[in-house]
This record gives structure tokens, sequence and C-alpha cells, in this order.
């Protein structure tokens, strides 16, 4: 493996800082990595070209001594994220050839802030997937293997082509977005952190729509500080969303390696579900007893309306979602399948150019926002995910953070789970809960599955509170001292 | 107003929808445009298109907008209101849906007064003001097979105010739209522009025996002037009343005005079959107002008509039905009030409704392009109150004015048209006139006393009309008893 590719971002950045490489030798390794990777499929599409113009704007202002925070960081963006002039997917058929005239609010911040773009990475289609099995342009493979099995892993998802590249040292780091977890979750399957921020944490414009009000970007990063840095760049008010939040970002990267000496975490007893494997409450009470050793309390608390976020979620998300999607009608970009009338062309472009879990999904949410239903349905949900929030509102009067296991297990092979939408609906239980109460999450890896395969515990906050889910995140990160790495490493010397 | 029938007398219940356009630069969520008559698609943001990502952000103006028109029909403002989306697909609505308010609009209950033409007052209650995004328009007519769409009006900012079914005839609907339209004119929150689509009325219509259950009503979409408004209404009601008297039943169903012939006629029903699936639009926050915001915008109101009706009645001593015809749009009462101004008012409310609008009307003129400035106006009237023209050759120097848009003084110059108040100079003329009718003045002697007027006539030609009235009638009397 290069040793450019082994470094963190902070590693880096102070390497290209000390002038022991430049931006434009960060980013040729990790062109030749992205290429290693393509057997994962984690990309969509490669931008070598840009990621050195990019690199060599960097090397003018490092040797200025007017380094940008990011510069010279070459990373992967979700294919969800609308970059100006590179055609932008959404892992959809519908999409196919859309070249947006303009970029999204995250990724223009984190090119002035000196980021280096690699490539638009997989996802699940339009972001509706736990696996990378969805997209319409083929599943990505995790770098990680069942030891002693060649059989291919799924990555999670959404974000299922970020999480791989960063994993298999394909990207410095990624970003993703995260509606019920297609952050946390692949991060948690491919042994990396991924941070969800508090809903209006990060701009949305520009990020191609799935539940507007659950979408999150976030940083997916080799450890904690880099999210911290990464999201640095990310996060600020943008007055063309108006659900972004109208304050300043404080310093994240300082919180990290801060003491939890003193905190309170609150472990939440409805967290331990049927079914759970014992493995995962195992990492989870290691994880307790890593926080009581630096000198944290651990509290019990209760969120007694957890049972019914799964069930809130697949309605507030899919009818959101049947809605943002209908705007993809082949009338005015992306596919277009002719027919004779103005509806059989909808029919025509819609039916063949969405896939079978976003069908269900716009056919759930029509479901649940028709006349007659949506008392029962929607309308119901919108008091459940009030009283969610204010379960995590009560919760956080006794408690500084949260911990919970990420996922209800370890990543399953390509094929498993898939015949059944509910059991790959079951993935997100721990994530899911955090998006409707809109709070910051962050999935940290924490050890191997008796498989050999990566877990996460997941660390969630008060809205706005990144900075402590940073330093709880850190306090996992370093008590668990996970160095497993994959077993396809496309960053190779 | 009842409706006879067969069976005896019916009541007719309107309650309209108006849509009007906001006057604003930009639209309703998007920075982009709102020019009318632009060429096709080139007033479009990737906003009002729907491009993947993009995110609508209120328009703080159209917001003032909407309040301010609220304030003007006496309405309660709601300080919390909510955008929802109304999901339907069509070719030009690019996002499959329309941001509109659904449950809980911007503004509340209202009322107004109308004016009837037999000077009773008439109030009609408001229901809501929503604020809501217009569409984009489907060009039908551009290709023999397709149909081409263009997005230059889609996210324009609409107000739809609904009222009550308090109308209770074509004459009260006719009275309802230009009412509103012209507070909304005056606030300046809508042109009211109809032919250019600023201003549409949907019409809601039922009809029942007096004192009746309310029958099924039939909505008669986009309707585009007063005139079409009070037909379409007309016709509607006597259709249903016709339809019940056979003893059929009314469909509820959205129906079309057919201008050209005259009649309603029923949409084909695929059109009408939406569910909307209204829900909370996520990427829009609740809108919440400030109260002091509020309360500075009322403060901030310019009179309204009915105020500036009642004032003209009160400072001007002009009739009600005067002083309504001239508040009824803002720019008129404006070049009233400039004519009258310290001269006598019931003169100036004369030449500006009988004389100005009188020629305004001929040739469809609206007051802002009259051929008569108001001071130039006001000034023929100082003409007439200092002697120097007579009513009758002011009328002639106001035919001169509107001709030639110049004004009153150097027309009187230009032509010599100065009232002849010589009393030597009208008895010359009336000698001169009495020597050749020596038959008549006779019968007028004999008691035909009628005959004056003829004598009067007679000189008044001979001095093309400069004589002063006044005058020429007292010494014409002296001179025939003499």
């Amino acid at each position: 493996m290069s040793a450019l590719t082994a470094l963190t971002l902070a590693q880096a950045r102070d390497g290209l800082k000390r002038k022991d490489f430049t931006a434009r030798e960060l980013s040729l390794a990790y062109i030749k990595a992205v290429e290693a990777a393509r057997p994962l499929n984690a990309f969509l599409k490669e931008t070598p070209e840009r990621a050195l113009a990019m690199a060599e704007e960097s090397d003018a202002r490092l040797a200025k001594g007017r380094a940008l925070p990011l510069d010279g960081v070459p990373i992967a963006v979700k294919d969800l994220f609308c970059t100006e002039g590179v055609e932008t997917t959404a892992g959809s058929k519908i999409l196919k050839g859309f070249v947006p005239p303009y970029e999204s609010t995250v990724t223009a911040n984190l090119w002035r802030a000196g980021a280096c773009m690699l490539g638009k990475t997989n996802l699940d289609e339009f972001a509706m997937g736990s696996s990378n099995i969805t997209s319409a342009y083929g599943h990505v493979e995790s770098p990680w293997r069942r030891p002693g099995d060649n059989r291919p892993l799924v990555p999670g998802g959404s974000s299922g082509g970020s999480a791989a590249a960063v994993a298999a040292r394909a990207a410095l780091s990624a970003i993703g977005t995260d509606t019920g977890g297609s952050i946390r979750q692949p991060a948690s399957f491919c042994g990396i952190v991924g941070l969800k921020p508090t809903y209006g944490r990060c701009s949305r414009w520009g990020i191609v729509a799935f539940a507007s009000s659950l979408d999150q970007a976030g940083p997916m990063t080799r450890d904690v500080r880099d999210a911290a840095i990464m999201l640095q760049a990310m996060a600020g008010h943008d007055p063309r969303d108006s659900t972004s939040a109208d304050m300043k970002a404080p310093d994240f990267e300082q919180a990290v390696g801060q003491s939890v000496k003193g905190l309170k975490i609150g472990i939440p007893k409805e967290y331990r579900i049927d079914g759970m494997p014992k493995e995962i409450e195992a990492l989870w009470q290691r994880g307790i007893s890593w926080l009581k050793d630096a000198g944290a309390t651990a509290v019990e608390i209760s969120l007694p309306m957890t049972r019914y976020a799964l069930a809130t979620y697949y309605i507030i998300a899919p009818a959101e979602a049947s809605s943002n999607l209908a705007r993809y009608d082949g009338v005015r970009f992306g596919l277009r399948v002719p027919g004779e009338t103005l509806d059989e062309m909808y029919e025509n472009t819609r039916g063949a150019g969405f896939g079978a879990e976003v069908r269900r999904r716009i056919l759930i949410g029509t479901y649940v926002l028709s006349a007659g239903y949506y008392d029962a349905y929607y309308l119901k949900a919108q008091k459940v995910r009030t009283l969610i929030a204010r379960d995590f509102d009560q919760a956080f009067q006794a408690c500084d953070a949260i911990l919970t296991p990420t996922a209800p297990s370890a990543a399953f092979a390509i094929g498993e789970k898939m015949d059944d939408p509910i059991a790959m609906y079951l993935n997100d239980v721990f994530t899911v809960p955090v998006n409707l109460a809109g709070l910051p999450g962050i999935s940290v890896p924490a050890g191997l599955s008796g498989e050999g395969l990566p877990l996460g515990l997941q660390v969630i906050g008060r809205a706005f509170d990144e900075a402590m889910v940073l330093r709880v995140g850190s306090a996992i990160e370093s008590a668990a001292k996970f160095e497993a790495k994959p077993q396809f490493m496309a960053g190779k010397a | 107003m009842t409706i006879k029938g067969k069976s005896g007398d019916w009541e007719v219940v309107v309650g309209l929808e108006i849509h009007a356009h906001v006057t604003s630069k930009a639209k309703l969520f998007s920075g982009a445009s709102t020019t009318f008559g632009a060429p096709p698609n080139t007033q479009v943001s990737t906003v009002d298109a729907a491009f993947p990502g993009m995110l609508p952000v209120i328009n703080r103006f159209c917001v003032e907008q909407a309040v301010k028109s609220g304030l003007g029909l006496n309405a309660q403002i709601n300080l919390t209101s909510v955008f929802d989306r109304k999901n339907y697909f069509y070719a030009d609505l690019p996002a499959g849906y329309q941001i509109s308010q659904y449950s809980r609009p911007i503004v509340g209950k209202g009322k107004i007064v109308l004016d009837m033409p037999d000077g009773s007052p008439r109030e009609i209650g408001i229901t809501r003001l929503h604020l809501e995004q217009d569409a984009g328009k489907s060009l039908h007519d551009q290709h023999p097979s397709q149909t081409y769409v263009d997005l230059n009006r889609a996210g324009v900012a609409l107000m739809e105010i609904v009222s009550e079914p308090d109308i209770r005839s074509a004459e009260e609907a006719g009275a309802y739209l230009k009412k509103v339209r012209s507070i909304l004119r005056y606030l300046g929150t809508c042109d009211g522009n109809m032919e250019e689509g600023s201003l549409r009325c949907d019409c809601n219509v039922s009809v029942r025996k007096p004192g009746g259950k309310l029958g099924t009503r039939c909505e008669i979409k986009n309707v585009n002037s007063v005139r079409f408004v009070m037909q379409a209404i007309d016709y509607e009601a006597r259709r249903q009343i016709g339809v019940l008297e056979e003893g059929g039943k009314i469909d509820q169903e959205t129906r079309l005005f057919d201008a050209a012939k005259g009649e309603t006629r029923p949409m084909r029903s695929k059109e009408e079959s939406h569910d909307y699936r209204y829900f909370p639009d996520p990427d829009l926050l609740p809108l919440v107002l400030d109260k002091a915001w509020v309360e500075k915008l009322r403060a901030g109101l310019p009179e309204l008509p009915d105020a500036k009706k009642a004032r003209f009645v009160k400072d001007y001593k002009l009739s009600p039905y005067d002083a309504g015809v001239l508040a009824g749009e803002r720019e008129d009462a404006e070049y009233f009030e400039i004519v009258a101004k310290s001269r006598d008012p019931k003169l100036a409310s004369n030449w500006v409704t009988v004389e100005l609008f009188g020629v305004l009307n001929k040739s469809g003129k609206t007051i802002a392009d009259s051929p008569v400035k108001a001071q130039d106006l006001g000034e023929l009237i100082d003409l007439i109150a200092d002697g120097t023209l007579s009513g009758r050759l002011a009328k002639d120097v106001f035919a001169a004015m509107v001709e030639t848009g110049k004004d009153a003084k150097s027309i009187v110059a230009a032509k010599g048209l100065k009232q002849v108040t010589d009393a030597g100079e009208i008895e010359q003329a009336i000698y001169a006139v009495l020597a050749k009718e020596p038959a008549a003045i006779a019968k007028y002697r004999a008691g035909n006393a009628k005959l004056l007027g003829y004598f009067v006539g007679q000189v008044m030609k001979a001095t093309q009309g400069k004589a002063n009235p006044a005058m020429l009638n007292e010494l014409l009397k002296k001179k025939l008893s003499g």
C-alpha cells in the first residue's frame, strides 16, 4: 500500500504543509487507487483530470504558504450531490446523462476549502436502500470479506460507494447523505467513521432530494478527527436552503480527543431489540465500559417511542419521496420514453426509469398521502415523529450523549435478505430515530463480529452538538483501537 | 335577486375564487423575473424548472403584498401559516406539485362592501386568501401533434382569494369582482389586468328555492373578465334551474365557460378526478410573521376605495353615486382630486365623470393615458369660473384639448374663443338678428314665449357661441319687451 493512501486526512494535511509531498502526488496516488478499486464498482464516474487540476491549484497555494483547510485532499462524492459539468445520476436510470449546470452548496464549500474531486460514488437508487443493491448501475461490493468465505458482501447503503471507497483507501474521505442511516450504517459495515450532522447543519441545496425533512449530508472518513475537519468545511448557513440553520459552526476539530470525564452517557433500554445478535449486545457493553473507564457515567434512559420509529420513518420518507420524485417526468431532463399521450409518456418514462425499490416507495408514499388514508398514516406518523423527538429531549435532560449500536448486524452477503424488504428495513432500526428527531449521530468502528466483519457504535447528541458527538466518538475510537483492514485494499504500494 | 322558473322563484348562490397575480419583480420562490410577454422560457430559473436538488426560498416582498391585500380586505392576518404541496402531474407543472397553502393560509376571514347601482351597501364575506405558485403555460397550437411548454409563468406568485357563498346574483358577482380588483389596485398588490391573466376567476354556482337547503354546486373555471363572469353565472344558474325543473339532478362538476357561445359545458371528467395529496412542504418552514411588522404595514396602507368614497361625500359634498364612481379606481380618484383642488368640486366631478369619462369610454382609454391632463382640465374649469368661457364654449375648448393635447388657455387664445361680455357688442349682435326677424318678434310679443330660445340661438350663432349666455338672455329680453 502506498504510504500516501495510508495517511489520514489530518496526517495528509500536515504532510502537505510540511511539503513532505505535493497535492499532485497525493491525488495521483488516489487516482491510481480509484482505478484499482474498479472491481468494487464504488465509483460511477471518475474525474481524474479534475482532481489533478484542483491539486495543482492547491499546490500553488501551498507553495505560497496560503493553504486552505482541505487543500490537496482527494475526496469522493456520493452521486446524489449535483456537480456542475459532471453527470449526476442519483444511481437511477431516469437521470442518466443529466449534467447539472450548478454545484451543490456542500461540494462547493469543499472545493472552496481546497478539496480535490476524485469522482462520483455509487449509491442505492435515489438513496433508497441499505445495501447498495438498488443502484441502476450495479451493486457495490464491500472491500471486506468474511475470512475464509469469498462471497462478496454488501457495503451497506445508501452511501455504499463512498463507504467502500474510503475503506479500500480509494479516497481520503468521502461525503454521503443520511436520510435514515445512509451514512452511519455503511460506515459501520465498512469499518470507517460516518457522521450525520444535525438536520440544518449542512445545506441541502443541490442534493437530489429523497425525503426533504430527513436528508442530511455528512462526512465518511478514516477517523473521527477527519470527520470533524470535513464537517467544518461542509457546514454553514445557506440562504438558498430555507431549512438550513442560521448559526455559526464551532471548531469541531477541537472537540476531538477532549476528555469525557464527568459526562453522562445515556443507554436507551428500548434499543435491546428482540433477536439482536449477542455480539452486538457485547460490543455495546464494551463501549459502555470504555466510556466509564475514561471517566464518564452511564445512565439508563428511556426512549419509549423507539418501537414506532421504523414504521413512522417508512411512512414519512416515502410520502416525501413520492412528491420529490414527481419531477422526473421525462419533460425537461433525463430519460424520456415517448408515448401517444402525455400520460402514456409519463408511464413509459417512469416505468422504465425507476427501479423496483423506488417504485415501491413511490407507491407507499402516494398511498399514505391519499384521501381517506392521510389521517391514519401520514398525519399519525407526523404526530409520532413529534413524540420521538420529545423522547430525546427528555432523555437529554439526564445525559450529554447517547450510546447505541449503529446497526443490528454486520454486513451481509449480496443476495442475503434481498427478497424481504421488511428485513432490509430493519437495518435502520437504530439510526432512523436520529433522523426523525433531526439530531447528530456518528458511527465509529468499535470491533469485529465473530465472522471478522466491522461493527460500529453510534453516539447521538443534542441538536447542533456535533462537538459532543465527536468528543465521545473519539473516546470510543481511542479505546477500541480498531485497526483491522479490509481484505481488498485499492491504495497499494 | 331571484330568477323566475316554471315552478316559481329560485335563488342563485355564488362564491368566487379569484386568482390574482402578485405585483412583484421576482417569483414567489425564485429570483426569476415576472415580466409579462417575454419570449418563451427566458424567465425560468432552475428552481422554477424543478431541477434536481433545487429548493424554494420565499420571496419576502410577495408575503408583504399578501398581508397588505389581507388588510385591505378587512381580514384576519394569520401570524403563522404553512405552505403545502398540491400534487398532480401536468407538463407545465415542473415539480409535479404546486406549492400552495391548504389548511393554514396566510389570511383568514374578512369582508368587503359592494357598491350596488341602487346605492345600497351589500356585505360579502371573504373566507381566506392564500399564496401559491402559478403553473407554466401549455401551448397546443405550435405544432400539429406536440404540445410546447412555456415556463415563464411557472412560479409566479398568486393570491387565491376565496369568497363566502354570500353572492346572490350575477350582478353582485360582477360588483364583487370589481371591488376586489379595485382594492388590490389601490394597494398596488395586483395590477388587475384581466386580459393578461393577472386576475382570473373560478365561479361556484348553485341554485335553491329561496331560504331552502343549498343546492349542488358547479365550478366554472378560469373566467377572465367581469362581463364573462356575469354571463357565465347567469347561464349556469338558468341551466341548473332548467335541469331541476325537468326533474333532473345537478352533478357536482367542473365546467368551462365558452365566451363565443355564451354557455358553460363540462370539462372532460379526467381533468377533474384529482386527489391532490396535500401535505406540508418539507422544504419550507412555517411562515411566521412578526406582529409589529404587520401593524407597520397596516399603518402604511393607502386610503382605500370605501374610505375615499366617504371622504368625497363628506368633504366635496358629492352624491354617493358620483363619489363611488370617482373612488372606484385609484387613478381616477387622484385625477379628480387634482381637478377639484380649490375649485368647485361638483363642477370638477361633472367634468371628470361626464365629459372626460365619456371621451375615454368612447376611445377605450384609461385615465392613465388620458389626452387631457388633470391640471389642464382644472385650468379649463378656472376659465369657466372667471367668466372667460361659457359652459358651451368650454365644451368646444375641451374637444380641442382632447384633439390636440394642448392646454385650455392656448386653445382659447389661438381660436379667439374668449367669451364676449361687452354689453355693447352683444347688443349689436342682437340688433342684427332682430332686424331680420320681424315676424318672429311679432309672434313672441303675441305671447309665444318659447321663441326666446330661438332668438338666443340665432345670436349665439352670430357670435360663434362667444356671447355670455346670461348677459345675452337679459339683454335680449329687454329688447324684445321694449
